[in-house]
């Protein structure tokens, strides 16, 4: 089967029209619905990722902010003990105790340092570094330039404070010695004054421990599997659930491993203390999440906050769920509704198309489906009823009509054909007179016409001819022409020339003639021994005169006026001879008014010519082939006029048959 | 397994012997870590037993006091050894490129070696020295030297202008800490006329009199596996996580594979016309001139003596 995209529409077009309906509501309603539920899902989105940054936002800062308040107090004591040094004098076992009490007062202290430039405690010293650390509830001394070989001066937490002559926090490491645990130390740079300029001392260091650290991070959690992790100021991992990251990887290195440009800029922006809400893939699996990020100020350490977007959408999409279920039963109620009550609709619109067919076929007798309702349908079905109690009356009047009409039609064809009855039908009329030969024809039109055509002999040797044209048509027509030719019949005696014959003939008719009918009559009488012909014509059309071996001759002559239009007419009789051979053609309008379908008549002008074409044939012949040229012209066109051709051919007194 | 199968005679003839690399696993050493675990060595009828080295284990001592038959060492550290007496020889040179360079962010005006001048700079110690001392002389720059720790974190916080930085090591740590390459400035001595081959695989003399085709076998071995782990570059690097996994060194896999790309260009450089493993006379002058003219050593070794040219032997 081959479904075109034209064949789609032309599909849809031939379906029924619930079919159509449940189609478009269907269609459309779903249409509907989704945009709904788009436009629902994406707002509700937008709303839930806007709450989600408030909430990311929140829960970074206050985080970020636990960890400022701890870092602080370190930073505090630390600062405060440089602050002792730069400003008290103290011996040895001065320093060891104030730095032994620090340790002991400050929980929150793992350790700490007081470290000097070489030979800056003490002059023999070239190196002075003591350390109080917590191991087993008691407070150790520990002396790092025996455990650095003399040489912490290049440890970052020595290097760098002096170097930059800030208090800086140290990157976090693994302490071994504490029993492997994370620690971080905060550097404060001590100085003295030496003869008004300001020279570096050491470093005074404290160490804490970032397990509290990693607790505190790793017990937030957020939605399902969403959670913080904090990087240090070169990016790397310091907490996250996944240990193998810890102090392993930086944010940096995650990216280069994955090709996320996008994830080294944002670990650029964490480290550079920026804060910002992002689209995140996470770390370990790559999931597309959203984070909040925002730095820890005094040690340039960032947290990041991961809520992952699928665990935030779950709701919408567990609603979204159940709002598709409802809207796909919703419409499948809907197209239920809509087959039942279309169902009911075409039920009477079928019935009453069968009706209709079957009133179509004539049956008006079948039973329409009752009026059931006021609605379109039901006034349909009213309508129904009325058209076909108004076709019954309708075809019982036609009926009546219609077989009057065919009574009148019988008889007046009957009245027709006996007016034809009496036209001379017979050819050649007088078998034993070769002085001459005629010929005629007459085609009725539909209607009944009033052509007519006669001959007779009046005496011994003048023929009278006749052949007219009565005005209007049907039974008037008809009845004029069988008056009109019984007068010709009648008057017509021997020694009356056509005019008088015709003078008389009007006078007659004009007598109560009220319904103001004529006739174009031409007459002539022939005298068969010398070819002699007088004539009158009244209106009608010249005939012709073919010659024998010469030319086609108009017979014109005074027209005069139709006979029985008025009275007192004086019809004036005119003279012909005709050689042996001359034929004398006549004929009705029929023919020179014959229309084809572009209205266009036969004319003189082409009668002539086809005449000139059967110059020297039969007469009969040529009554023929006129007849034939005048039938193709009218292509099919319905003949509206009688056509009557009257041909009289003079062969000459001593014409012999062979 | 692989090995036992098609040498399963092998095993009792197989030679002991012991290697130290001069620092902890790292891609750095990949070669021969990856020769080993492939079964490299044993196909060469070696036994070998590689030590783990690092800041406490230093393979040149390793080397002089009998405690290792084979030791990786810079060949600035191998000439000022030899020039002090001890003799040892070079039997494989490596890494054929200088990976030491000088580092700057542009951010602080560094863009070309004269803007160093009068900067401070980060220089880790002895040989280390001994390239940006001679740079700092060819540019005639007078600055303020820092001594450098293994971190870079001085560098990162800005505690100096400029650092010293193994191009497969430091500098790979800089940019995973955040700075991008176009921040950076790179001073390549090679650039500067002034490459100085670095790792080379050395033994003592007496070892290799006694038995040149054993030495030379393991330097044919290690360059097969040098071979190995580059055209097979993640299996390598498996390897050498495994190996810093064992060695309780935090392992980080973009690190190794960038340090394991570099090892490559460093090892067989792009246009470089000699083979693997081959130490150039003008290499090894242009480094001696340098010790000499520094004051590290008073006479230059004679070439021929402390190289030998293995291809040779490893044939046997």
């Amino acid at each position: 089967m081959n479904l075109s995209v034209e064949s789609v529409p032309y599909m849809l077009k031939n379906r029924g029209i619930a079919f159509k309906l449940i189609v478009l509501i269907t269609l459309s309603s779903a249409l509907v619905f989704l945009i709904i539920l788009s436009y629902n899902y994406y707002a509700s989105r937008r709303m839930i990722e806007k709450n989600v940054k408030e909430n990311a936002k929140n829960l970074a800062f206050s985080t970020a902010n636990r960890i400022e308040t701890i870092l602080r107090s370190v930073q505090k004591v630390t600062e405060n003990m440089a602050c002792y040094l730069e400003n008290s004098s103290y011996n040895k076992k001065e320093l060891l105790q104030f730095l032994k009490i620090t340790v002991e007062n400050n929980p929150e202290i793992y350790g700490s340092a007081i470290t000097f430039e070489p030979y800056a405690f003490d002059k023999k010293l070239s190196a002075f570094a003591p350390y109080f650390y917590k191991e087993n509830g008691k407070t150790r001394l520990k002396n790092l330039q025996d455990i650095f070989q003399h040489n912490y001066f290049i440890s970052d937490w020595y290097q760098i404070p002096k170097e930059l002559d800030r208090p800086v926090w140290s990157e976090p490491y693994f302490d071994e010695g504490a029993g492997n645990i994370m620690m971080a130390t905060y550097s404060v740079p001590f100085h003295k004054d030496v003869n008004g300029n300001r020279q570096f001392m050491g470093v005074v260091t404290a160490d804490v421990s970032l397990e509290w650290l990693r607790e505190m991070i790793l017990s937030i959690k957020i939605l399902k599997t969403g959670y913080a992790f904090l990087i240090s100021k070169n990016g790397t991992v310091i907490t996250h659930y996944n240990k193998e990251l810890i102090m392993n990887e930086t944010i940096f290195s995650v990216a280069e491993r994955r090709g996320d440009a996008l994830l080294r800029e944002i670990g650029r922006k964490m480290i550079r203390g920026e804060s910002g809400f992002v689209p995140f893939r996470s770390i370990v699996r790559g999931r597309p999440c959203w984070m909040y990020y925002t730095p820890v100020p005094s040690s340039g350490w960032a947290i990041g906050v991961i809520y992952p977007k699928d665990e935030l959408t779950e709701d919408i999409i567990h609603l979204n769920r159940t709002v598709i279920f409802l809207g796909i039963a919703g419409i499948l109620l809907l197209s239920v509704a809509v087959i039942l009550n279309t169902r009911s609709i075409t039920r009477q619109l079928i019935e009453m198309s069968e009706a209709a067919e079957r009133i179509g076929a004539g049956d008006l007798d079948i039973e329409l489906p009752p009026v059931k309702s006021g609605d379109e349908v039901g006034k349909l079905t009213a309508a129904f009823h009325y058209m076909k109690t108004s076709l019954k009356e309708y075809i019982r009047q036609l009926t009546e009509t219609t077989a009057a009409k065919e009574r009148i039609e019988s008889e007046l064809k009957i009245a027709s054909e006996i007016q034809m009855g009496i036209l001379p039908k017979k050819f050649p009329p007088f078998p034993d007179r070769t002085e001459f030969d005629i010929f005629a024809t007459i085609k009725p039109a539909k209607e009944i016409g009033g052509d007519f055509y006669d001959f007779f002999f009046i005496d011994q040797n003048l023929l009278c001819f006749v052949i007219a044209d009565v005005s209007g048509k049907g039974i008037p027509a008809a009845l004029f022409m069988a008056v009109t030719r019984t007068f010709i019949k009648a008057i017509a005696t021997p020694g009356i020339a056509p005019g008088e014959l015709l003078t008389k003939v009007n006078e007659e008719l004009c007598i109560g003639n009220d319904s103001n009918m004529f006739v174009t009559i031409f007459c002539g009488i022939l005298d068969t021994k010398t070819g002699e012909i007088l004539y009158t014509n009244a209106g009608h059309n010249p005939p012709l005169i073919i010659q024998k071996g010469k030319q086609i001759i108009w017979l014109e002559g005074e027209r005069n006026i139709f006979v029985g239009a008025m009275e007192q007419v004086n019809y004036k009789t005119y003279r012909i001879v005709l050689n042996p051979g001359d034929v004398l053609f006549m004929y009705t309008d029929g023919i020179t008014e014959a229309m084809n379908e572009n209205e266009e008549q036969f004319t003189n002008e082409r009668l002539e010519k086809d005449l000139i074409a059967l110059q020297d044939k039969p007469i009969q012949e040529i009554v023929d082939r006129i007849m034939e040229k005048v039938v193709s012209f009218a292509h099919g066109v319905s003949q509206s006029d009688d056509i009557t051709m009257m041909v009289m051919e003079f062969k000459g007194s001593d014409y012999k048959e062979e | 397994m692989f090995n036992f199968m098609i040498f399963p005679c092998l095993g009792e003839n197989l030679k002991k012997v012991t290697f130290i690399p001069q620092w902890s696993p790292q891609a750095q050493f990949a070669g021969y870590y990856v020769a080993y675990e492939k079964g490299i060595y044993k196909k060469y009828g070696i036994d070998l037993n590689i030590l783990k080295g690092g800041p406490d284990s230093s393979s040149v001592e390793f080397l002089e006091k009998g405690k290792a038959d084979f030791a990786t060492m810079w060949l600035s550290t191998a000439i000022q050894k030899r020039s002090k007496g001890v003799k040892l020889i070079n039997i494989g040179q490596i890494i054929q490129r200088s990976a030491l360079i000088l580092v700057a962010k542009k951010s602080t005006g560094i863009h070309k070696p004269e803007d160093i001048n009068g900067k401070k700079v980060g220089l880790w110690g002895d040989e280390f020295q001994i390239q940006p001392n001679a740079f700092f002389k060819k540019y005639d720059l007078k600055v303020k030297v820092i001594p450098q720790s293994f971190s870079v974190n001085l560098f990162l916080r800005d505690g100096v202008d400029v650092a010293s930085a193994m191009w497969y090591n430091e500098y790979h740590t800089i940019i995973n800490s955040g700075i991008n390459p176009e921040e950076l400035i790179t001073f390549f001595f090679y650039d500067h006329g002034l490459n100085f081959p670095e790792d080379g695989i050395y033994a003592l003399e007496n070892n290799f009199k006694k038995d040149p085709s054993l030495s030379c076998a393991f330097v044919k071995a290690s360059i097969e596996g040098w071979q190995y782990a580059f055209a097979h570059p993640d299996e390598a690097l498996d390897i050498v996580l495994k190996y810093m996994t064992i060695a309780k060194i935090p392992a980080n896999r973009a690190h190794q594979k960038w340090m394991l790309e570099k090892t490559k260009d460093l090892i067989s450089p792009q246009d470089n016309k000699t083979f693997i493993g081959i130490l150039l006379k003008a290499d090894f002058l242009r480094v001696a001139k340098e010790l000499k003219e520094n004051g590290f050593i008073k006479e230059i070794p004679e070439f021929e003596s402390f190289c030998r040219e293995c291809s040779v032997h490893a044939e046997k």
